[in-house]
């Protein structure tokens, strides 16, 4: 489904030295597959997200799409932020249905939509309400209806829970696996949790930093559907361990 | 559960709003007061500095006049005021969208800002005729600068995270202008507009210092010729009613119709 052959990305800043984000990066994504993407802060994680987003164009390789070179953001993507980056001026529903709007694509049944959307999430009641009502969940949770509004089949999450607290971030993992489960898509995930990774994902993808690249692909041989409770399993605690070796034993290295 | 907070809600609203009228007012009398009392005690004569009550029989004999000055001054203010808006919107856009437009058009925007309009005034009426234009055009000058760079700078300082969100959604440069750009600069543009008021106000009365045959301005000249300094105070208390009148306006408005543009302007104090 998602394909990246040979992808580099060089950053030129207006002052200073080039920066080189990402180099040779070759994944393939399948249809309907939740993958994470793990590493160091700058290991190129958001920058690989926003090339798949075609928010940015790759400096040399290419991000393909069903076979479609991507050039531009696609319709069909839904993208969920670090920060819930919700509209102040918009009530709940408007905010989600923000993309419609810029698409043209609202129609009669959109409304309907939304509140399906937002039951699904946990957010029925609070419709009518602006995001200065909200806390930082229910914030994120409803920049996830918006990104599922449109139906994408690919959903791309950069830190989406990243800027929650440790019990809200448990709750939202189990909630977008409750999701994914009640509407397949293509998942790519970016998180810098290594547990959260594992718990999520059909395959953790471990990078290291400058230059980004990919490290390993790493199956996890968890079976679903997935809870809190398997972190106790002995593969869970391998599988992360494994993980975390290749981050911390990569960084070692690059420091002598 | 839901009904309570928010009928706390809209009482401590009331609250604050009864507080925001009643203090200032309060001082307003207070000063009156002590004023009234410091010109009768220390017997100071009147084309100095008159005392409330004087100043109040003094002006409001002649109320029907005054009225029709006020009026006339109102309508500089709100032409004038109306222009600004009219030219700084457009302006800021311009030079939020072009770095081109911006480095160009800002030298000219800061020199308009360092001509003395008293100074300018005189000219615009050998320009312009001895008519309501050539103090529209002052009252605007006076107004417009500080509106322009609050517009510019709302619309500039939207987090990079919305506008890459638009772009995600395949924004045109319109729709980012209109759904994110223009929304998110409202409390910049309210900040703007009750300078620009303030500001208009002003700039009315030195336009009508200059030339007028009309006008709380006009009024305040020729009664001091005159030495008739109560209705000359009686004019200026007016204007600075006007002036506040008009500024709560623009809270209202702002507060009935962007509540959250309201709120946002209580966490970062406008002026």
């Amino acid at each position: 489904m998602i394909e990246l052959r040979h992808v580099e990305q060089v950053f030129r800043p207006l002052d200073g030295d080039e920066v080189v984000a990402v180099r040779d990066v070759s994944l393939t994504v399948e249809r309907d597959e939740f993958v994470a993407l793990v590493g160091p802060s700058g290991c190129g994680k958001s920058t690989l997200l926003r090339l798949v987003a075609g928010l940015l164009r790759p400096t040399a390789g290419e991000v393909l799409i069903d076979g479609t070179p991507v050039r531009e953001p696609r319709q069909d993507t839904g993208i969920v932020f670090q920060n819930p980056t919700l509209l102040p001026w918009a009530s709940v529903t408007d905010n989600v249905l923000f993309p419609l709007k810029l698409m043209r694509q609202v129609r009669p049944d959109s409304i309907a939509t939304v509140h399906a959307l937002l039951k699904l999430v946990g957010l029925a009641g609070f419709e009518h309400r602006y995001p200065r009502e909200l806390s930082g969940g229910m914030q994120q949770r409803a920049a996830i209806c918006r990104a599922l509004i449109h139906d994408p089949d690919i959903l791309l999450m950069d830190e989406p829970f990243g800027a929650l607290d440790a019990l809200t971030r448990e709750e939202m993992s189990l909630e977008l696996l409750r999701i994914w489960t009640a509407q397949p898509k293509t998942i790519v995930f970016v998180t810098h949790s290594i547990p959260e990774a594992v718990l999520l994902a059909d395959r953790v993808v471990v990078m290291s930093p400058r230059p980004g690249r990919i490290v390993e692909e790493i199956a996890v041989p968890l079976p679903r559907p997935r809870t809190f409770d398997l972190e106790g399993l002995r593969e869970f605690q391998e599988c992360a361990q494994h993980i975390r070796r290749l981050i911390f034993g990569r960084a070692t290295v690059g420091a002598a | 559960m839901d009904e309570r907070p928010s009928a706390r809600r809209s009482r401590a609203r009331l609250r604050r709003a009864a507080r925001d009228v009643v203090q200032p007012t309060l001082f307003f009398v207070l000063l009156l007061v002590v004023w009234e009392l410091a010109v009768r005690i220390f017997a100071i004569p009147v084309y100095l500095l008159p005392a409330p009550t004087v100043i109040w029989t003094d002006t409001t004999r002649i109320a029907a006049a005054v009225g029709g000055h006020a009026l006339a001054t109102l309508q500089t203010i709100v032409m004038g005021f109306l222009l600004s808006i009219a030219v700084s919107l457009p302006l800021a856009i311009l030079i939020t969208y072009s770095r081109l437009f911006a480095n160009a058009v800002y030298p000219l925007l800061v020199v308009t800002q360092s001509i003395p309009k008293v100074a300018l005034a005189p000219i615009l009426v050998v320009a312009l005729g001895p008519n309501e234009m050539p103090r529209v055009v002052v009252t605007f000058l006076v107004a417009f600068f500080p509106l322009v760079i609050a517009i510019a700078a709302g619309l500039i300082s939207v987090p990079p995270d919305l506008l890459e969100l638009g772009r995600s959604y395949k924004a045109t440069r319109f729709q980012e202008l209109l759904r994110i750009r223009l929304p998110y600069a409202v409390p910049f543009v309210f900040s703007g507009l009750k300078v620009a008021i303030t500001l208009s106000v002003v700039g009315a009365v030195v336009g009508e210092f200059v030339a007028a045959n009309r006008g709380l301005g006009y009024l305040i000249t020729s009664s001091t010729a005159f030495f008739k300094t109560p209705v000359a105070f009686g004019a200026m208390i007016l204007l600075s009613i006007m002036g506040i009148v008009l500024f709560q306006a623009l809270v209202i408005v702002e507060r009935v119709c962007f509540p959250w543009s309201a709120t946002a302007g209580e966490a970062n104090p406008s002026p």
